[in-house]
Parts: structure tokens; sequence; C-alpha cells
């Protein structure tokens, strides 16, 4: 499964898009333009690309309320998801999800579902949907070691594993689970071990190696696809933000643990790595780096200028079919 | 030629049809390949075990399941058993199941079938027998049904599985063995469509799912003593028709619910309310609810009896707003 040159230089990409995408909106939060919680997965963006990159366009993909960078890994388009962190009519989710429930139906991200756990029978099912429907696209689950405490997440194994369904669950572990460290919430060192209770394999990946998530989650992905079943892969990863924006309490996790990660950092590695082999060139990073910016000045620009909702649209996408409402 | 068939019948053919006319739909739940409720007969014979699927006792999984499997364009039923089992898979139902279209801003159908058997009045202490209608009730984004008859559960599941949104029928286990003639042919009955059961002019007589019989015998007991009570049926919870049941208070003037549920915020009082915004000035008497009172329901079979709406509680109910 080796990558050209041109996907390599995409991983990039789309790893910076998430990072400045998530900057401009963590601005945006600050300066109030942004209302409601705000959940960034800077310092994931390995986890996310790696594993997203190793999917065709019309394989699924369900996330979390920790979702910004799940769809733009996808291969969504950055205006509409920007829209949507600010309300407006034009996003993606017509102003009705916000930050916590971006989804584009169009890239196969078939929603971002914030109740911790909710997502993985979902992606359980689409995989299930896919199969019944003879198709070879595959659903991969993004969840957090949050979520891997969830009644969920075991019924869904337990499912897929029965019913040996095309999914890919992968664990964020991001360390934290809103504010308590896995080492006192989870029971195992690995996550991924709990594969085991299900007769799934179990894979642990350095979450901050985009190169690396992306060989385990392409041979997933290739089992899942030849009807081999699921997999568990637990990316180890780092969130540099606090849980939400603006949280006041930041004292569960110290700097040097944050500085430690930060040095560590999945696209300065990447870039670094790619400059030394050669793909990239000096000049193509600053290049690469400019035309990132320009699209999300762009998708910026887009989102302030779209207009909200008319207050009616509070009453539609209620049904595909609608019915007269009681007010 | 039309025939008699019984109410778990209808369920029966509602799958039986539906799965036949669509590669799409499929059913699944605890058992529902072994028959466990008398309505699935002979179902995993004709369509094979991936369409009649057996679950584990799994409910947040698999009907979590149903939904992403309706993302992807199947038509994916339910079968809970019995209603009480939906809690376990509450997250599921309201979180995902009845946002996912709305908050993905349209992109998302979700046409996924809950079938859910009220089993209530058979001693089987109060974590079995809930009747959980209204509490659905108050979430946006379910559709409802809690059909009456044999002819009614068929047409309304059939269509209910044909919605591209998610329909929550309950079906009620006190009717199971009804019998009653269906004509031939696609029998499909529209969502948000009252019966009238009985015609009358003094009072209308509001039924919910299986108080509707009790409904029906208070109304000829009443009869015979000169009143005459119009009983209605809604059948469809969400949507309501609010029209019949409007037009009926218009004419009599008194109002009686019968519902199964417990008292507090019960179908019974959304309805109340309705009527009592919509139609205040055409009451000549208070409405009266008549439910299951805010208790448990109790094992032992002598404290179970009383609890539900019976024919004599309405008929107490009816001689009160004749008063």
């Amino acid at each position: 499964m080796t990558l050209d040159d041109a996907r390599k230089i995409e991983m990039l990409k789309r790893m910076l898009r998430i990072r400045m995408f998530e900057q401009a909106a963590t601005e945006h939060a600050a300066s109030g333009r942004i209302a409601g919680a705000l959940h960034t997965s800077i310092g994931q963006e390995a986890s996310i690309v790696g594993s997203c990159m190793a999917l065709r366009d019309d394989d699924y993909m369900v996330g979390t309320h920790r979702s910004h960078g799940h769809p733009i890994g996808k291969g969504a388009g950055l205006r509409g998801l920007f829209a949507e962190l600010l309300g407006k009519a034009t996003g993606v989710n017509s102003g009705k999800g916000g930050s916590m429930h971006l989804s584009d139906f169009s890239v196969g991200s078939l929603g971002e579902t914030s109740i911790v756990g909710s997502g993985l029978p979902v992606a359980t099912g689409a995989a299930l949907g896919a199969k019944m429907q003879g198709l070879d696209r595959v659903a991969l689950c993004f969840f957090g070691d949050g979520a891997s405490n969830e009644g969920t997440f075991h019924e869904s194994l337990n499912l897929a594993a029965i019913w040996s369904l095309p999914v890919i669950y992968v664990c964020e572990n991001n360390a934290y689970g809103e504010l308590s460290s896995v080492r006192d919430v989870v029971s195992v060192t690995d996550i991924a071990s709990r594969a085991a209770a299900y007769d799934l394999p179990g894979v642990v990946v350095d979450g901050q190696d985009v190169l690396a998530v992306y060989e385990v989650v392409a041979q997933a992905v290739e089992r899942a696809r030849r009807g081999g079943g699921a997999t568990l892969v637990e990316t180890k990863t780092y969130r540099y933000d606090n849980h939400a924006f603006g949280l006041p309490v930041e004292n569960y996790r110290t700097q040097e643990e944050i500085d430690s990660w930060r040095a560590r950092d999945p696209i300065e590695g990447f870039r670094t790595a790619l400059a030394a082999e050669g793909t990239l060139a000096a000049v193509g990073a600053e290049e690469l780096l400019a035309e990132v910016q320009a699209e999300v000045t762009d998708a910026v620009a887009f989102a302030e200028a779209s207009e909200y909702p008319s207050p009616a649209e509070a009453y539609t996408h209620l049904f595909t079919n609608p019915i007269p409402l009681g007010r | 030629m039309p025939k008699e068939i019984t109410y778990l019948q209808g369920i029966h053919d509602a799958f039986y049809e539906e799965m036949e006319r669509d590669q799409r739909v499929f059913l699944m739940g605890e058992d529902v390949g072994w028959n466990i409720l008398g309505s699935s007969a002979g179902l995993r014979d004709r369509f094979g075990a991936e369409r009649v699927r057996n679950t584990p006792i799994s409910e947040a999984g698999f009907v979590g399941a149903a939904a992403g499997a309706a993302m992807v364009g199947m038509r994916p039923v339910v079968d809970m058993l019995i209603a009480p089992f939906m809690y376990c898979a509450m997250d599921q139902i309201v979180s995902v199941i009845a946002k996912s279209t709305y908050i993905y801003g349209g992109q998302a159908r979700m046409p996924v079938t809950i079938r859910a058997a009220m089993f209530y009045a058979n001693a089987n202490a109060a974590q079995h027998s809930d009747r959980p209608m209204a509490t659905f009730m108050t979430v946006p984004g379910l559709k409802i049904v809690a059909p009456t008859t044999p002819g009614d559960v068929k047409g309304l599941l059939k269509t209910a599985i044909r919605e591209d949104d998610p329909v929550i029928v309950f079906d009620d286990c006190n009717l199971w063995t009804m019998t009653e003639e269906i004509p031939d042919g696609d029998h499909l009955l529209p969502l948000g469509r009252a019966a009238v059961r009985r015609t009358g002019s003094d009072v209308t007589v509001i039924g919910i799912a299986g108080a509707v019989a009790a409904a029906i015998s208070a109304a000829d007991r009443l009869a015979d003593d000169g009143v005459s009570v119009e009983v209605i049926d809604p059948r469809s919870l969400v949507p309501l028709d609010v029209d019949t049941i409007l037009a009926s208070v218009a004419k009599t003037g008194r109002v009686v619910l019968a519902d199964p549920s417990h008292r507090t915020l019960s179908v019974a009082s959304e309805i109340s309310a309705i009527i009592a915004e919509e139609a205040f000035w055409d009451l000549r008497a208070p409405i009266v609810r008549v439910t299951t009172p805010a208790t448990h329901i109790p094992f032992s079979p002598p404290l179970e009896e009383g609890l539900y709406p019976t024919a004599d509680r309405i008929v107490a109910a009816v001689r009160k707003v004749m008063e």
C-alpha cells in the first residue's frame, strides 16, 4: 500500500486544512462570532487524515462531537462547513446542526453525532446496509476513548463480529474523556485490546504518524472490503486544546504533558519527513501553506457573507415527508 | 375475495407483503426469525435469515444499526418485541433516529419502522407492561400510530414501512386475537386519519389503542339508556387528525377520553389540551379523562385488573359529563 507523492501531498494538505480551519473557528469563537460549544481536534490531524485517506469516496464515515476534521479529511468543501459553524443558511446542515453535527453526505460523511458513543451503532448499520445491498463499500466509525466505555461500543463490536460487517472502528484515544484521564476510567492500557472480547483484530498505532495510521487503516479497509469483517484500530493521539473552547477548567493535565505532545506535532513531523525525502521542496511547502490559507480565508468570507436562515426554517427538515406540526 | 384475519395476522401480512414488494425492506429484532410473538411466521423461510434477522439482546446496538442502514438506503423494520425494551435504545431512538433528518439539514432520510407491542393486562408487572405512546409523542421527528383493528394494523404498518420518516407502530396485545374481514389487494391506510367507530350526538368518546374496544362497548350499553355516544379512534397519534376530533366535539359538546396510558401527560392529556384550546366554547361540560392512574402496574391480577380504562369506567365518565 505505497502512496504516490501526490497522495502524500494531499494528506499534508488535508491536515493543514483541518488545522487552519479550526484555528479560524477558534478565533471566531473567541470573538463571539460562533455560538455554542466548539471542540477542536488540533493535534489529532494525522489520526483523522490517515484514516480518511484509506477510504474510497463512496465509503461511509461517522463522527463525533469533535468532528470538524472528519468531513474535511473525507474531502468535504470548507465553505459549507464554516457557514454551518456560523449557523448560516448556506451551512452544510442548513444551520440546523452546528459544530457538533457537521455532516456532508455527498462525501459519505453520514453525520457527526454528538452523544458520546451514539455513532457506533450507526456506522455498524451503514456497513450492514452496504453489505445487504451487495456493495463493496465499508463504513468507518470515529469515536474517542470515552466512548469505549459506552454500551454501544460493546454492542456494536459484537454485532459487527457476528454479522461479519465491513466496518472499521477507529478509536481516537486522545488520553482524556472530557476531563478524565483514560488511566482513571478505562480498565485496559490499550483500548484496542477490547477487540479480543469480540474475536476481532485490534491494532494500536501511533496516531501522530499519518503514514502509520494510513497503513493500519488501509489494511483494515482492505480486509473489510473483501469480506473479512471488522477491525478495531486505536490511534494514540492528543488534543492540544481544552475539551471545549472556553472551558475554565484546565488543571486536569500538565503543561509538560501538553508540550511533550506538541513536540511531536503530526503536521510538522510529516512536513519535515516529506521535505527530507524530497517529496516536498521548501518552496512547495510555502505554496501549500498559502493555498490552504486561501481556501480557509475564502470559506470564512463565504460564511460571513451568507445570510442566517429565515425563522420559518426552524420548522423544516423535521421530516422528509412533512406533516402539520403542533406549535 | 375478502378474508377474515386476526390482528396478529395483519402485522404478519404487512411484514410479508412489504418485504415481497421491496428488497430494501428487512425485519430485525430479538428472535423474529423464531416467530416469538406469532407475527413473523414463515418469514424467514420465505425471505432468508439476512432479511429476517435475529439480533442479540442489544437494543441500542440494533436500533442504531437500523438508523445507519436507513441512511444508506435500506428500509429497516425493527421489531422491539415489547414496548419497554425501547428504553434500552432510547438514545438511538431520540437522539439519532428522530433527529438525524433535522440536524443534518435534510441530508438524511430515516425510513425506520419500529414495531412495539404494548404487552399489558396480562400479569407481567410494572417493567413489562408499559404503554409509552405519549412518552414518544413528546419527541419531535417521530410519527406514531396505535392501530386498533386487524385491517388498520395491516394498513398502517404497510404505510409506515413505505414512509421516508421514522414511524413507531404501537400494537396492543389485547387486540391480537381480534378478527376482521379485510378487502383484497394492497390495503394501505394513510397516517393522520381518524376513524369514527360509532356515530352519536350526545357525547364524544375518544379511545386510544386497546381502550377503543372498551369505548365501543360502553357506547353500546349507553345506547340502551338512550345516550348517543360518538366514538372516535384517532389511530394515528402523530400526525393527529384534529379536524375529525373537533368536528365531533362541535356536534356533541361533551368529551370523554379513554386511554390506557398513565394519566400524567398521556395521549388523552394532549388531546384534551387541544380541545380546550381550540373548542372551548363548544364544550358544555368539563372534559373527563379515563386513564391508567399514575401508579405502577402491579403483578397480582386482581390488583392490575381495575387499572386500565374499562367499559364501566367509561360509562361512569359519560354519565358524569351528561349531568
